[in-house]
């Protein structure tokens, strides 16, 4: 018996086995203690309510709505809300960041102190506090009737931005992303598959020229009749009519998010640029390359392949970082679910839905991002963080 | 004599120097010219609109739509509920008081003559312990104040600091279950660190505020505020535990094997050899986990707590205040900015006086 628990084997096995029964028994008591206190409110469990309409109103919507959609169909614009504003701010979370990197690392100590003021600024106030500023400013910018008006095309107010759009049909636009996108993972692929790269480059030309004539193509088919074909915003009465509306939640959470992410997407180009070693810029010196060139096709390149591991990391906090939206009532997934928590009481179902949704987003950010890094890393080449 | 001058770098004149920095070619003079002028505008903005064209006390609240400037009125008026805010008027001084005793202990932890386990522990449960019998009060003839009325920076700080001393050790034992020999708890350890931190922290605290009183019985429940500190506790840790894990693979094993053929056990080993040398390893990525949850604070206003940044909206929310929000949101900035500068700040010092003799 003794010489049993003197095995390591044997005991690392015994703590497993122990470890795991104490786990599964502690799950099997939540489930439990969940199920009776269900039991106790009465509450019937199931995804059945998905089909159920709503009811209820929301702020803002990229798809038309009515208050008689199904749940189903609600938490899929406030999936694709989140996505919208996730996409925005860190697609201007990018440029402001790119640029602040490049003005940090600038020898004009001058220059580069203007980087740190904004970065030390905007990193170290919580993001919530300054998406309610950003808000407080947006809505309470002039009333419709004196709109800040651009000229007379972009109108701001304190009840959203206006901007021209073209009257075509929503299905258009979609194929139209879908096009530009495929053409563009298209491209990659045909440059490992083509031998000669004149070939490619005769491709390219062609694909470029004929790209805008389809799309122009296909806007003019998919228009709607008996409209022009510019929607201008234009005041009427107290209001705007036409164009298109970005509510003062949407802008104000892209403001605020944008300069948030940029401050800290600024550090990490700015560490990706200090990252590239000296000597492959004086490399780039000793064949004579002009400044221009040795950053746009030494440090550039180099810099770009270390920073994508943490910018993914960026993105995906950004992406959560969406969440803070309810403060000032936009109408992003976790609005919608905790809204619908209230109103329909399924709370688990919800509560796994609303995991699942940020695990399948995030997934998706790494796994786009891990691919990209993976296709563009140099073989033989690391560079030193 | 003259070998020992090869040491010294060639001495650079200020005026070198200057056209170096700022003067190099045309292009560089042009940009220090804007961004002398940018800052000038800038500054002389910001001083303008906060010092000289601003308004300061409460009564001269009717001044402020005709000075240009901030009305800081508001911030005199309302600086009580900004700071306190429910926590009754007679027992502002207690409060006041816990935030210096939570402050002074989280200065004095930035000292190294503190980093050991015996005397961190100490120190912060002496500062916790201070806080907490400040705030609430029942003992030494103070009056019982229940966490429901606690608010402002009080409470900030309070979840801060609950936040850190329940998170600290949990995030060591994360890491080190996640780094386990033993795969099944290897296993476990890694699942429950990724699942949180792959959830939004507001999220969580939802759950924890909101979704909890459904699933648990009763005599599990709890506070909600102590049910939001544990589950922001647990994300956390799940943070740091990260963090201390990437210390621990710096550590080379050489290390660990030397411990072994000394004949230390495996707590020995962990105590003395792995884990303080993980901490000196990741010691600025773990400030800056503190850093970011003091920003995160924050998000408690969603789920219904009136901490520092929910009672500054309260505070322009009523009345002739309503104007003069921006005031409110620069001065509850300041704040934040104040604490969360420093910290960063201090761990980018840390971060330079680790790195002499480490690398």
């Amino acid at each position: 018996m003794v010489s049993f628990l003197r095995n390591q084997k044997f005991r690392e096995a015994v703590y497993q086995a122990l470890v795991l029964s104490v786990v599964a028994a502690l799950l099997v008591a939540a489930v439990m203690s969940t199920r009776a206190s269900l039991e106790a409110q009465s509450l019937t469990t199931g995804f059945g309510f998905l089909e159920r309409s709503t009811g209820w109103d929301f702020s803002f919507s990229v798809l038309e709505y009515s208050i008689s959609d199904s749940y189903k169909k609600t938490m899929l614009i406030g999936l694709l809300n989140t996505l919208l504003l996730g996409f925005l701010g860190i697609f201007f979370a990018t440029i402001l960041g790119v640029l602040v990197g490049l003005i940090r690392t600038s020898k004009n100590k001058l220059f580069s102190s203007l980087g740190t003021v904004y970065v030390e600024i905007f990193r170290n106030v919580p993001l919530i506090l300054q998406a309610l500023f950003w808000y407080s400013i947006v809505s309470h910018l002039p009333k419709p009737r004196a709109a800040i008006s651009l000229g007379d095309t972009f109108f701001l107010s304190g009840r959203g931005f206006y901007f021209p759009v073209l009257n075509i049909a929503m299905w258009s636009v979609v194929l139209m992303l879908l096009l530009v996108l495929l053409w563009l993972v298209f491209l990659p692929w045909l440059r490992n598959r083509v031998e000669l790269p004149s070939t490619y480059r005769q491709i390219k030309r062609v694909g470029w020229l004929i790209l805008p004539v389809l799309l122009l193509g296909i806007a003019y088919l998919a228009r709607i009749p008996d409209t022009p074909l510019v929607n201008m915003p234009a005041l009427k009465g107290l209001n705007f009519k036409g164009g298109m509306r970005v509510p003062p939640e949407l802008s104000a959470l892209i403001i605020a998010i944008g300069f948030y992410g940029g401050a800290y997407i600024g550090e990490v180009v700015r560490a990706g640029l200090m990252s590239v070693p000296r000597g492959q810029i004086e490399a780039g010196m000793v064949n004579g390359l002009k400044n221009f060139h040795i950053f746009s096709r030494v440090r550039l390149p180099l810099a770009v392949r270390a920073v994508l591991p943490s910018l993914t990391n960026q993105y995906v906090q950004l992406m959560k970082a969406t969440t803070i939206g309810i403060v000032i009532g936009f109408s992003d997934f976790f609005f919608i679910i905790s809204t619908s928590i209230n109103q329909s009481g399924q709370t688990l179902e919800l509560l796994a839905i609303l995991m699942g949704g940020f695990l399948l987003i995030n997934l998706s950010i790494a796994y786009v991002m891990n691919t990209i890094n993976k296709k563009i890393a140099l073989k033989g080449y690391e560079v030193k963080n | 004599m003259a070998a020992t001058n090869y040491n010294i770098p060639p001495q650079i004149s200020f005026s070198t120097k200057l056209k170096q920095n700022f003067f190099a070619s045309p292009l560089d003079c042009l940009i220090s010219v804007l961004c002398v002028l940018f800052f000038a505008t800038v500054i002389y903005q910001f001083v303008d609109w906060a010092f000289l064209s601003s308004i300061w006390s409460a009564e001269d609240e009717s001044l402020c739509r005709d000075a240009g400037g901030a009305c800081w009125s508001v911030i005199d008026a309302r600086h009580r509920i900004i700071f306190f805010g429910l926590f009754p008027y007679e027992e502002h001084w207690r409060s006041t008081l816990a935030c210096v005793v939570m402050v002074a202990t989280m200065i004095a932890s930035c000292f190294s003559w503190f980093w050991s386990a015996f005397r961190l522990s100490f120190l912060w449960v002496l500062g916790f312990g201070s806080f907490y019998i400040l705030m609430h009060g029942g003992v030494f003839g103070l009056s019982v104040i229940t966490p429901e009325r606690w608010g402002g920076l009080a409470l900030t700080i309070f979840i801060f600091a609950a936040v850190s001393i329940i998170g600290m050790p949990l995030s060591i034992v994360l890491a080190l279950g996640r780094r386990s020999k033993l795969p099944v708890i290897a296993t476990l350890f890694g699942l429950f660190i990724d699942f949180f931190r792959s959830l939004p922290l507001l999220t969580i605290l939802f759950t924890a505020a909101v979704i909890t009183p459904f699933l648990l019985p009763g005599w599990l429940l709890g506070d909600k505020l102590y049910r939001v500190i544990a589950g922001f506790a647990i994300f956390f840790a799940c943070y740091q535990a990260e963090n201390i894990r990437a210390g621990l693979q710096a550590i080379p094993p050489g290390q660990d094997e030397a411990g072994k053929t000394l004949g230390l056990n495996f707590w020995q080993r962990v105590t003395r050899i792995q884990l303080p040398q993980a901490f000196r390893n990741s010691l600025p990525a773990i400030v800056n986990q503190f850093v970011i949850t003091f920003k995160e604070t924050s998000i408690v206003t969603i789920v219904g707590f009136f901490e520092i940044l929910a009672s500054g909206a309260a505070a322009y929310g009523t009345g002739k205040w309503t104007v003069h929000y921006i005031e409110v949101y620069v001065f509850i900035g300041a704040i934040y900015f104040m604490f969360v500068f420093s910290l960063s700040r201090y761990g980018a010092y840390l971060e330079k006086k680790l790195r002499v003799g480490n690398v």
